[in-house]
């Protein structure tokens, strides 16, 4: 069950990213956070449709290369897509016995330790713009009432979305939905550029970019930019240290 | 690229259209454009030291812009009129860039105001791709299928954080991390993500001299 006051606190925290300086990417972080907290679910994954149709990763409540890896899988098929295709709300409370249903997604979930998923829909009347996903370590079933008010969330974004897109021609919206996918991408490429040089996971990269972002005050994927752009700029994350492993 | 340049132009049905390309440093030189007047127009950026496209490659992102008139002037006071004297009211550039990989930008120009509709956004965007697609294999014939480099734009993380490691081992910048990356799965006949795995689980090297 959602706590009353965390769901008071959730929906005024989202009405007030509609505003002026409405920021795509951290509007996008925050309800996907959100929506994993509001549960104690698992975790939980936005993908929203490109250009040219495709689901696209554009947040997620977990870092983790694993979970990326089984969102992004969701661009061809898995619960996202199926939800994203038609258009409705997808469940399956078992992934163990979802082999049938997703192939090649259902095994690599379970294999990851997921049991269960909901993809809520991001739609407004007949145009569907992309999918909210949430995955649970446990097998079963969200409360319906507790469902609804997910579903409501991922409303909520959608009508912003759609909304920029309304108001401005599209052009905001096309604008910040591009420099989000390309700001994941070089957060990709820093992490590759981390690993290689500190012999560490991609995770670890992540972990030392994550933390030196926040110590600096500056957003991840303009740390992540100068790590691959301009190195030199920035020693104490480029430069191998004396604790690296080997 | 000219070619390009005129087809984008043709399908988003604009004045013209024209690649310009900008070097970290601050070097700029346009590419190429679908005509001699609008070779004229996007020069007219570097000139100027403002404009879309430089504004588009420096965020990251997209900067449309349906009317030259209102938005621009704070934006940009030298450009825009300089622009408009030459007939375009609108403007729309996208960057050329995959992640930290940023070569510079295409620009549509139009000779009326008026937003891009999400069709022509959707072109826009593609022709774009098209272009980084075609300067990534500057080496390679221009009529050469990249399957593999669609594969990149499929958003197979793997890739980019091969990307990543390449230019970190190697020393060099992203471009030719994806340029290295590319040319040895053309090489060894086998899909740029396998090739990507191998690089991320450290089973493949590539060497510097390859």
């Amino acid at each position: 069950m959602i706590a009353a006051d965390r769901l008071a606190h959730i929906f005024v925290e989202v009405a007030d990213t509609l505003t002026d300086d409405f920021d795509l990417i951290e509007f996008l972080q925050g309800l996907t956070a959100r929506s994993s907290d509001l549960l104690g679910i698992s975790a939980a994954g936005l993908l929203l449709a490109d250009h040219n149709g495709r689901l696209q990763l554009m947040a997620a409540s977990d870092e983790r290369t694993q979970m990326l890896e089984l969102f992004q899988l969701q661009a061809h098929e898995g619960p996202c897509h199926e939800c994203f295709s038609t258009g409705s709300a997808i469940v399956a409370a078992d992934l163990a016995n979802a082999q049938d249903r997703w192939p090649r997604w259902a095994p690599q979930a379970v294999h990851n330790g997921f049991r269960a998923v909901h993809a809520f829909p991001m739609r407004l009347r007949s145009e569907v713009i992309g999918a909210l996903n949430l995955f649970s370590t446990d097998p079963g079933t969200i409360d319906p009432a507790d469902a609804r008010v997910v579903q409501a969330l991922a409303d909520i974004a959608t009508i912003a979305l759609i909304q920029e897109r309304a108001i401005r021609q599209g052009e905001i919206l096309t604008e910040q939905l591009q420099g989000a996918l390309n700001a994941r991408i070089t957060i990709e490429q820093a992490k590759g550029a981390l690993a290689h040089i500190h012999h560490c996971s991609m995770d670890e990269a992540y972990e030392l970019l994550r933390v030196f972002a926040r110590e600096a005050g500056r957003p991840i994927s303009d740390v992540a930019l100068d790590v691959t752009v301009r190195p030199g700029s920035l020693p104490e994350l480029t430069s191998p240290s004396a604790t690296d492993a080997d | 690229m000219q070619q390009l340049c005129r087809a984008a132009a043709r399908e988003l049905s604009a004045a013209g259209a024209g690649v310009s390309l900008l070097a970290q440093n601050g070097d700029a030189s346009v590419l190429a454009a679908s005509g001699p007047d609008i070779e004229t127009v996007e020069q007219l950026q570097f000139t100027l030291g403002e404009g879309p496209c430089l504004d588009a490659s420096a965020l990251g992102r997209p900067v449309l812009t349906p009317d030259l008139s209102v938005a621009a002037r704070a934006r940009w006071p030298g450009y825009a009129p300089a622009v408009r004297g030459h007939g375009i009211d609108a403007v729309f550039a996208f960057p050329l860039q995959l992640g930290g990989a940023r070569l510079g930008a295409m620009d549509v120009y139009r000779d009326r105001t008026g937003s891009l509709s999400t069709r022509d956004l959707h072109q826009g965007l593609a022709f774009a791709e098209a272009a980084m697609s075609t300067l990534l294999d500057a080496q390679a014939a221009a009529d050469k299928e990249h399957p593999a480099f669609g594969r990149a734009l499929d958003g197979q993380f793997e890739v980019y954080r091969a990307q990543g490691m390449v230019q970190a081992q190697l020393g060099v910048s992203l471009q030719e991390a994806m340029a290295r990356l590319r040319a040895h799965a053309y090489a060894q006949d086998r899909p740029l993500h396998e090739v990507a795995a191998d690089v991320v689980a450290r089973r493949l090297v590539l060497e510097p001299d390859s």
